[in-house]
């Protein structure tokens, strides 16, 4: 029953421009009246809340850079969840593949850092990064293609195993003689990638002691990659039919196994260049579990950006602000601990992510309501319906 | 008539008893499209009426009015003479108005009885009312001979029963009006005459049944009364008897029709598809295809005739290299070719091998893309559609363009999705993307379904003049009347096994056997 009403429902279409908008805007909205609700009851005045996680956020030059910083992990862990799913393949492993890419920039940086200098390292750690994610993909994937393994579950598992190898690997071999962290010794300026202060000086913004590296740049120039890789190309439109029909992709000679495990080591690659952000960009070092969550954000991220590149830049920016405005709201208002803060962001992936086709139903048939005298075309022919 | 018995009932005998279902004046839009406009239809109580008309022409609309999926813009609607408003099913359900869709709504994996209960479990405790289910299932089962055993599992049950379910599901929600959408288009002659004396039954005990299709036989054979719809309109209502097929393709369409397909005699040439002891076996380990061994000469059409799920489809999917077979041998115009290698169909379109999918919803078209995306599914590797890694947006939509012109593509709009186009349309599409090329073969399954009379004349002409110009043709269809028509030899396949073959010529009756594994020696016997 639900089916067919869906099916009739669906002839009533929201407008491009306002799915696209309009319900990512009010899902956003949805999760901020909720913490707001959470911060009342918590005794602190809710707008007071807003003013200093957008401040935070976006009202200095030091706070931009952050937000930046962190929008760069989450574009690219979007991007990488963004890939797979236009082949159909839900990739929940980005925090595993982002991991690895760790191991592979800092092994790049680890190698050449007292020799050259960084724009040397930089190419290398970026193969490194990518290589290592890709591969740390390819097992799900091909699994999931030769032996029908279900990606979600691999890929999830693959996060603990990546997990475990890493802490072997910095426990017993990657931490210097002597020490006790589970990290890397620091690199050296060889294997630290330049601050982005000159490209944001000219605007007038310092962005002081934030760590917005030339990642951000990576992470823009893959957001345009992606885009033409899916729309533009002949691979990209053998992942869509992939993601859409695997029949008609049979039907249309194109080997789900090669898509499938292609679209998944482009998906980790994209997963393993986030390392470079936090690891040669921040910390100048591999630290234990550094992913921290960006891995699982990109999944939110790539559901509200709808899958698109610009929705993720967008979505990514939401995100960082989320983190860097948050962390000002705890420091300025000890009542909300940041606890609450990650009660906050949670809402926001709760809202975003599950919830997403809440308010939709809503919308369209308020929408049809409102258009009927004046819908034309496309939208308005009933051809389906009146079969 | 109707006019003249709403004025005076009194006079006319048959409004003294008022009609199962009357509707006056239904209007509905869609923007600026009106898809039904001023309604008027009086379905007597205890008859069987038919609602034909071509694809868009109204009835699925009409229909999902008075099931409550839509709300009229205009018009009321009158259950046993009572004008009452029907919102939702559920509240159509009340009225006494049950459906059948074309596509089942059952659960594959629990059994009939449960299948029936589901939503009206009558409690938490599913015990009570399953005993209850059960004996009102059994007396609905004496009653209207519909035996279907209720500890069956739906997955486990030929479709054909599947329907039967879904007309019990009706029944035991207390349908007094029964609407079946297509409901033969699934079903095999046999089932369909079966679904026909039931339908029968119903009417003999008092019940009302609309019977929606586009097939005209099956208004000739079980209806009572007819009405047909062109452009959202009722054009005509008539007694059955009165009428006679082409008078009411006319009606549809608008114009004469040509019901029979014109073409000259075949004229065949050297063999271009050789096939070889073909096999395949599922994972369940059933025989799909069995030692299939054929030729197809160019200039000819060779008809696959037989129930579906007969190895019809797998025969399909194994020579257009959309899957494996364990064994067996396949020649394309003298080329022998690897048959154990998977996801083979581009290699199978460089050698001039064409394929119209059955399902042209699943296979056929990826309906999230756009038209002039669907124009170049299977040759996207062409040079012609640009460059190197990347496509040429502007050259693909170009070829849009000339397929849309060519075949009549309807809206013309290549940026539209395809899932917007009608049935026949969205076949048009397919055609036009696999015949463009003057392939070499072409395997063609069910061309027509769910397409529309006009359509159907202009793929059926499309398919002979590729028989003309030398294209060896592989056509599978489960219209008879398709394959008798446009075949020039016919083969009959059942149980993944080819049990014969036949001239065009042959009777609708043995080819019938012939599809159930009788051959006509055993039938004579």
């Amino acid at each position: 029953m639900t089916k067919i009403r869906s099916r009739t429902r669906g002839t009533a279409r929201l407008p491009a421009w306002l799915d696209y908008s309009l319900v990512p805007v009010l899902n956003v909205a949805a999760a901020f009246v909720i913490s707001g609700l959470v911060v009342l009851l918590v005794g602190e005045s809710p707008i007071e809340a807003v003013g200093y996680l957008v401040y935070g956020a976006f009202g200095y030059g030091e706070g931009i850079g952050f937000t930046l910083f962190y929008a760069t992990n989450f574009m690219l862990t979007g991007l990488a969840v963004a890939v797979a799913f236009h082949a159909g393949l839900f990739n929940i492993g980005g925090e595993g593949q982002a991991y690895l890419g760790g191991l592979g920039c800092a092994l790049a940086a680890l190698m050449l850092d007292r020799y050259v200098p960084w724009w040397v390292t930089f190419p290398v750690a970026l193969a490194l990064s990518a290589g290592f994610g890709a591969v740390w993909a390819l097992i799900p994937g091909w699994l999931s293609a030769k032996r029908g393994s279900h990606i979600v579950i691999t890929t999830i598992m693959f996060n603990f195993i990546a997990a475990s190898f890493m802490v072997w690997l910095l426990v017993e071999h990657l931490s210097p003689i002597g020490s006790m962290q589970p990290e890397t010794r620091t690199f050296g300026p060889g294997g630290t990638l330049p601050k982005l202060d000159w490209l944001f000086a000219p605007l007038g913004i310092d962005i002081g002691t934030s760590p917005l590296n030339i990642t951000f740049l990576v992470a823009l120039a893959a957001c345009l990659l992606v885009y033409l890789l899916i729309w533009r190309t002949r691979l990209g439109f053998e992942i869509r039919t992939l993601g859409h029909s695997p029949t008609a992709a049979l039907y249309a000679g194109i080997s789900p196994v090669r898509i499938t495990v292609i679209a998944m080591m482009i998906s980790g690659a994209l997963a393993g260049l986030m390392a470079l952000n936090p690891v040669l960009g921040d910390q100048q070092r591999l630290q234990i579990d550094f992913v921290g969550g960006a891995g699982f954000v990109g999944i939110a991220v790539a559901l509200m950006g709808r899958a698109h590149p610009v929705g993720i830049v967008l979505a990514s920016i939401l995100f960082g602000a989320l983190y860097q405005g948050g962390a000002e709201l705890a420091f300025d208002m000890p009542a909300i601990s940041r606890d609450m803060i990650v009660v906050i962001q949670g809402l926001v992936i709760l809202f975003a992510g599950a919830l997403e086709h809440m308010f939709r139903p809503g919308l369209t048939h308020g929408w049809s309501l409102i258009s009927r005298p004046r819908e034309t075309g496309e939208a308005g022919r009933p051809k389906e319906i009146a079969r | 008539m109707t006019e003249a018995a709403l004025r005076d009932p009194m006079r006319d005998p048959a409004a003294a008893r008022p009609p199962a279902i009357e509707l006056v004046g239904i209007d509905k839009s869609f923007g600026p499209v009106r898809a039904n406009r001023d309604i008027h239809l009086r379905i007597e109580k205890g008859t069987i009426h038919g609602i034909v008309g071509e694809n868009g022409a109204g009835k699925s609309t009409l229909m999902s009015i008075l099931y409550g999926y839509y709300h009229a813009d205009a018009g009321q609607i009158l259950v046993d003479g009572k004008p009452i408003d029907i919102r939702s099913p559920d509240e159509a359900i009340a009225a006494g108005i049950g459906m059948v869709f074309q596509h089942f709504m059952l659960v594959d994996t629990f059994t009939v009885l449960e299948n029936v209960m589901l939503g009206v479990e009558g409690g938490a405790r599913l015990k009570g009312g399953a005993a209850k289910v059960r004996a009102e299932l059994q007396r609905l089962e004496r009653d209207f001979v519909l035996e279907v055993d209720p500890d069956a599992r739906i997955e486990d049950l030929p479709v054909g029963l599947q329907q039967r379910v879904e007309i019990l599901k009706a029944l035991y929600r207390g349908a007094e009006t029964l609407i079946l959408d297509e409901p033969t288009g699934v079903l095999t002659p046999a089932e369909a005459d079966h679904l026909f004396r039931i339908l029968a039954q119903l009417r003999d005990q008092g019940r009302t049944v609309i019977l929606i299709t586009h097939k005209l036989r099956e208004i000739m054979e079980a209806t009572d009364n007819v009405s047909v719809m062109r452009r959202g309109e009722i054009v005509a209502t008539m007694k059955t008897t009165e009428t006679s097929p082409a008078a009411l393709a006319e009606e549809m369409v608008g114009r004469r029709v040509l019901l029979r397909v014109e073409k000259a005699e075949a004229k065949p040439g050297a063999p271009i598809l050789e096939v070889a002891d073909l096999s395949l076996t599922d994972s369940r380990g059933v025989k799909r295809l069995d030692d299939v061994s054929f030729d197809i000469r160019a200039g000819e059409i060779v008809g696959v005739a037989g129930v579906a799920g007969n190895g019809q489809s797998e025969l399909m999917e194994v020579l257009s290299g959309m899957r494996k077979a364990d064994g067996g041998r396949l020649a394309i115009d003298g080329e022998p070719v690897d048959l154990t290698r998977p996801a083979a169909a581009a290699s199978r379109r460089r050698l001039g091998l064409a394929h119209v999918p059955e399902d042209r919803h699943r296979a056929g078209l990826v309906t999230a893309f756009s038209e002039d995306e669907n124009a170049i599914l299977g040759y996207h590797d062409d040079a012609h559609y640009g460059r190197g890694l990347f496509l040429d947006r502007r050259a693909i939509r170009d070829h849009a363009v000339r397929h849309i012109e060519q075949y009549d593509i309807r809206p013309p709009d290549p940026r539209l999705k395809a899932a917007n186009f009608s049935g026949g349309n969205q076949q048009k599409i397919v055609l036009a993307r696999e015949m463009e090329r003057g392939p070499k073969i072409l395997i063609v399954g069910q061309p027509t379904r769910g397409v529309d009379i006009g359509a159907i004349e202009f793929i059926h002409a499309r398919l002979v003049e590729m028989r003309d110009a030398g294209c060896a043709i592989l056509l599978v269809s489960v219209e008879l009347d398709e394959i008798r028509g446009l075949s020039d030899r016919i083969l009959v396949m059942c149980g993944g096994r080819i049990v014969g073959e036949r001239g065009p010529e042959a009777s609708e009756a043995e080819l019938g056997l012939l599809m159930t594994g009788i051959s006509s020696t055993e039938a004579a016997q």
